[in-house]
């Protein structure tokens, strides 16, 4: 099952450089390493449906890196929230719901994000409000490792933590590069399993490009109780494609022609070796 | 005359609702004392949330809470609520839709002596500027408990500021004609044959008052509009007041830059161009003292407001 989600990830990816290219721009290095973690969150470990949307009962989930909404767009097509005939011609056009951040007038989308730091404070208010109602939804965030520079989210991690939230699920997306480079010449960030830690959280590493660790890791996140847990998810950058593969110039980069041929054929030879695999 | 802090009426009125209501959430930023909220905490202890000291945590929680059913009422300083969380006011709360009340407690220059560190003299501006953000100046705790009132019935986002002393009555506890996003006339209805309009929110409102009652002394009528809805804007009653009159007053405790004042002057400009005089915090850090020393120094008290009514009137 997980190597067919394997070979179904770099189908996604496929769509996903056709959204971007259809609407001349986008996060392409982010939305190729969380493409694994949304696609499992979306399609096997959330029970978050087009049908059950009111259900107050259902999982939560805020896209805290919301620049990689392209990536998400496409996980929601697949998922049946959106058409993705509709989502690639109308992406970034004018007067179009389908912009470049989460927009929560469109199915399956909770909050609006976009400016980093957001989604954990609000996540933790998810899971505060599924507490004291008693329900046992969980809630999901996932954000980037450029992101954790955001003092918020160390706010948030501390409620989270006060208020031991073993229903809250940060997910980072470590994939070591943001838009000026390398995370640790940016911003030093250490160890980000012993930072966690030390904000009293349960804190799991594991390869985010890797569906046997990932489903292996959120396994561990739901059955730890008295914490919140975080999956410090590493990821390569650009992931599908040597073209963009760890290259910080990927961040938010329109391939050109050539670059989009050689994308989609590395691409599509990716899917057809994983679904021989 | 009863003196009463706006932060009291609020405390009292969510008490009272959650009797019936559990789905009300209160949020503090170690602020519970400050906001008055503290019987809340005790009484309610299952239905708060301490954010510590952390406003874009405590607006962020809210906001989640909210997308899950929840009533928050998030309660911090004005001055940091508005400006160290305005981010997440503007798109935790009024981008994301969610129905958080924001309560901007000792609002204003509340904190006197404090320093313009804790002085909120540009949120009316600042949270008027976001879409989908309304911005309540209750002048009284009679308005400030019927407002808390509408607000629990609807669902949308909203901004509250409040001071922090005890100010008099405008209104009583029998007359009190509120009528949610329409200014409120302390005393009857509009004049529409005065000679001077003065719309003022909040803490101003009482000085208007007793500057009007001073002019009535002089033969000059004036009309006292209560404008706690600074958004959405009762323009209505900025026409009405302004239309027959000589000169216009806006009366507000903030920055002159795009308060009340900035508003009400829009809409005059717009539809019945006056001499429009607009009284407010002067653009430097307010001179130390309390509110009431601070008020009469930059003629926000009584006697300043009818004095520059009386200036006004002179040139027209």
């Amino acid at each position: 099952m997980n190597e067919n989600m394997k070979a179904l990830s770099f189908k996604l990816r496929k769509d996903t450089v056709d959204i971007i290219m259809a609407g001349k721009g986008g996060h392409i290095g982010g939305d190729m390493s969380v493409m694994d973690i949304l696609s499992w969150l979306y399609l096997k470990e959330m029970n978050v449906t087009p049908g059950n949307m009111e259900d107050p009962g259902r999982d939560r989930f805020i896209l805290s890196k919301g620049h990689a909404v392209e990536a998400y767009y496409a996980v929601l097509c697949e998922a049946g929230f959106l058409d993705l005939k509709e989502v690639t011609e109308k992406f970034s056009k004018f007067g179009s719901q389908y912009i470049g951040h989460p927009n929560n007038h469109l199915p399956g989308i909770e909050m609006n994000s976009g400016s980093l730091g957001h989604g954990l404070p609000v996540a933790v208010g998810m899971a505060l409000a599924g507490k004291m109602d008693n329900r046992d939804y969980r809630v999901y965030t996932v954000m980037g490792d450029g992101e954790l520079a955001e003092g918020s989210v160390w706010e948030g991690a501390m409620s989270g933590h006060n208020y031991n939230l073993d229903n809250l699920c940060a997910v980072v997306d470590r994939n070591r590069l943001q838009i000026s480079g390398n995370t640790e010449d940016v911003m030093k960030q250490d160890d980000q399993i012993e930072r966690w830690k030390a904000f009293g959280w349960n804190a799991i590493s594991c390869d985010g490009n890797d569906f046997n660790e990932l489903s292996e890791a959120f396994a561990k996140a739901r059955e730890h109780k008295g914490d919140p847990s975080v999956i410090i998810a590493n990821t390569i950058k650009g992931y599908g494609s040597e073209v963009m593969e760890n290259k910080a110039s990927w961040h938010h980069h329109l391939p050109n022609e050539e670059e989009y041929a050689r994308i989609m054929k590395d691409l599509d030879e990716r899917k057809e070796m994983a679904e021989n695999e | 005359m009863n003196k009463t802090a706006n932060r009291k009426a609020i405390c009292d009125v969510l008490l009272e609702k959650a009797k019936n209501d559990d789905s009300i959430v209160v949020l503090c930023s170690d602020s519970r004392g400050s906001a008055s909220l503290s019987p809340f905490f005790d009484e309610f202890p299952k239905q708060t949330v301490e954010a510590g000291i952390a406003e874009q945590d405590l607006v962020g929680m809210a906001a989640g809470l909210a997308s899950c059913g929840k009533k928050p009422f998030a309660a911090s300083p004005a001055s940091f609520l508005s400006t160290r969380s305005y981010e997440q006011c503007k798109v935790d709360c009024a981008y994301s839709d969610t129905n958080v009340k924001l309560i901007g407690i000792s609002g204003g220059i509340s904190y006197g002596a404090l320093g313009m560190s804790h002085h909120s003299a540009q949120d009316f501006a600042a949270m008027s500027a976001i879409p989908n953000m309304r911005v309540y100046v209750p002048s009284d705790q009679h308005q400030t408990r019927k407002l808390f009132e509408a607000l629990l019935k609807d669902d949308k986002c909203a901004y509250i500021r409040v001071g922090r002393n005890p100010v008099e009555d405008v209104y009583s506890e029998e007359n009190c004609p509120f009528i949610m996003d329409k200014a409120m006339v302390p005393f009857g209805s509009v004049d529409e044959e005065a000679d001077v309009a003065i719309i003022a929110c909040g803490e101003l409102v009482k000085p208007a008052v007793d500057a009007a009652a001073a002019l009535k002394e002089h033969g000059i009528k004036a009309t006292v509009v209560d404008m706690f809805c600074v958004k959405p804007l009762d323009t209505d009653a900025i026409k009405k007041a302004a239309r027959n009159a000589k000169a216009v007053i806006t009366a507000e405790e903030h920055s002159p830059f795009g308060g009340l004042g900035s508003m009400v002057s829009q809409v005059v400009g717009a539809s019945c161009p006056k001499l429009t005089y607009n009284i407010t915090l002067p653009d430097t850090p307010v001179i130390t003292g309390t509110s009431q020393e601070v008020f009469k120094y930059y003629g926000m008290d009584a006697n300043g407001i009818a004095s520059k009514a009386v200036e006004l009137l002179k040139n027209v």
